[in-house]
């Protein structure tokens, strides 16, 4: 009985502490999700204050990561993930090769090893579609010219984790050269299996699923998501791959209406997924890489807004325009929360990984919606002084 | 016009076309049923310098606002060889007789001889209503008759 209280007590204090440390972050203008993770920070292992809700936080974070993948797969319907394969490839692969090779280059000097690139390539390759789409909405640009390049390469980053999580699992899970040809096989054949019955029957698998019911949708979608999850994890598959693609088979106006019914439950979750993140990581594992965060930070600034310069030349963008979309590629978040939560979660991976996909993301989540704001700014008075040194 | 359709994954459709002035005017379509009109920069044509949500009332009566003027001049270019005929939107107001009820019963073209040519409603043209079309407060009647007609008519669907 009195565990219980003291757990109750204490994830209330949790969830309490994470909604001012969301107000804070609402009020400064940037994403809650660096508060998130310093608050894990704070009240993880070597933190300042060791909090004792493990059993409940660990089941918590699993189900948030399940949640988040399968918001991801629903954001966007299989014909639009087909047609943004076939109209924006070449910009996808730049922004695949541009920023996956950062994290994987710093990950081999550390010595991780290429299980260890394999994992900081997720890390430092996908964008954050959540902090993305805020920042467009926020800064009104919905209606620019320059905004369904950005949306392009975030359709195309989304199908990129359809292929690189179930890969990713089946190295981590430490097998063989041939056995992981055969999962990778083996996952490109049910990613192109989903996304067919997705396009042809997306109706069908939306319709036993939907309801007008907004109690009986949320039972029925949770509870399907879960066990979708769950068979895939007793497969060996992820079971953040298998929320995803059951996210892509939901298409239409289930779709629509599963996102504004999950999304609360998600932003609970998720914060918990966070908050168990930077408990796992050891505070005092951040300085030696803090320089390596720093570095990719710069770097991956820098490759995101050349993906966005050249995505938005192609699509005859103007100069301005192409600033914009690169700016606003720049943040990263949860996803790659997620990517370096698997790897540490399975043991391969060094712990510092943890430390250093920490901070990598704690200045990205930051530097994203700042650069989104500034760079157009500062991209002009550059050009100002340039034409006009006089002036200046 | 030329209406440029892009879809734009995971938020729902940009639909905008070039005006004389050199600008961008158009909507997106938020795929949970939102509308926010957009106007580009002059200097920046990529950029906009506005992007107002609006409510789907809200975008109705800015439909009919800029749509209704536009059927009635037409209609009144194409009766201008006959002498005697006007065309005039009338609205159903708030508290009209008629608000819930059917254009048959308004009983129009019996006591007024004004024809109903369309009604426009929530941004959209309904041509040609037959009389088991429901009307609803907030409804503009495009009307053809004479002018006396066109009175009678007015104070009908006021008053009943």
């Amino acid at each position: 009985m009195a565990s219980t209280a003291l757990e109750l007590i204490q994830l209330g204090a949790v969830f309490f502490g994470l909604g001012l440390l969301g107000r804070l972050a609402q009020r400064i203008g940037m994403s809650p999700i660096p508060l998130y993770l310093v608050g894990g920070l704070f009240f993880g292992h070597g933190g300042v204050v060791e909090l004792h809700i493990d059993s409940f936080a660990e089941l918590a974070a699993e189900i948030g990561v399940v949640l988040l993948l399968l918001m991801l797969g629903l954001e966007y319907t299989a014909a639009e993930l087909v047609t943004g394969l076939k109209r924006s490839w070449v910009a996808g692969s730049i922004d695949l090769v541009l920023n996956a090779l950062p994290g994987a280059l710093v990950a081999l000097m550390l010595g991780w090893g290429p299980v260890g690139a394999l994992v900081m390539a997720g890390v430092t390759y996908i964008s954050s579609s959540g902090i993305i789409a805020k920042i467009l909405s926020d800064l009104g640009r919905m209606g620019n010219r320059e905004t369904p390049v950005v949306l392009a390469i975030l359709v195309l980053e989304d199908l990129v984790m359809a292929l690189y999580l179930p890969i990713l699992t089946a190295v981590l899970g430490g097998v063989s050269l041939i056995a992981g040809l055969t999962t990778v096989g083996i996952s490109l054949l049910v990613v192109s299996a989903v996304l067919l019955v997705a396009v042809k029957f997306g109706r069908v698998v939306s319709a036993v699923l939907y309801s007008e019911d907004r109690e009986i949708f949320l039972l029925k979608l949770l509870g399907s998501a879960l066990l979708v999850a769950g068979i895939a994890a007793a497969l060996q598959v992820s079971a953040a791959v298998g929320a995803f693609l059951l996210g892509i088979a939901v298409a239409g106006p289930a779709a629509h209406s599963a996102t504004r019914i999950l999304e609360p439950l998600r932003d609970l979750f998720a914060a918990l997924f966070f908050v168990a993140f930077g408990l796992n990581t050891d505070p005092a594992d951040i300085p030696p890489v803090l320089v390596y965060g720093l570095i990719l930070a710069v770097v991956t600034t820098g490759t995101k807004v050349a993906t966005g310069w050249f995505a938005g030349a192609r699509s005859g963008i103007g100069r301005k325009g192409r600033i914009r979309a690169g700016a606003a590629l720049v943040a990263r978040g949860e996803f790659s929360i997620v990517i370096g939560g698997l790897a540490v979660s399975s043991g391969a991976a060094p712990p510092q990984l943890a430390a250093l996909a920490t901070t990598y993301v704690l200045l990205m989540a930051i530097l994203g919606p700042i650069m989104a704001r500034v760079a157009e700014p500062v991209a002009d008075r550059v050009t100002r002084v340039k034409t006009a040194p006089s002036a200046a | 016009m030329n209406v440029e359709v892009t879809p734009l994954p995971g938020i729902g459709v940009r639909k905008d076309f070039a005006i004389r002035a050199g600008k961008r005017i158009g909507v997106i379509n938020h795929r949970d049923g939102d509308v926010e009109l957009i106007v580009s920069r002059t200097d920046d044509p990529d950029a906009c310098i506005a992007s107002v949500p609006l409510t789907t009332d809200e975008a109705a009566t800015l439909g009919n606002l800029l749509g209704a003027p536009q059927l009635v001049a037409q209609l009144t270019e194409e009766h201008r060889d006959v002498p005697g005929i006007m065309t005039k939107q009338l609205p159903i107001p708030e508290g009209s007789p008629f608000d819930g009820r059917t254009l048959g019963d308004t009983e129009m073209r019996t006591r007024t001889k004004v024809s109903i040519v369309a009604v426009m409603r929530a941004g959209q043209v309904l041509p040609s209503p037959g009389p088991e079309l429901t009307f609803t407060a907030g409804d503009l009647l495009v009307c053809v008759g004479t002018a006396e007609g066109l009175a009678a008519a007015a104070k009908l669907l006021q008053k009943g």
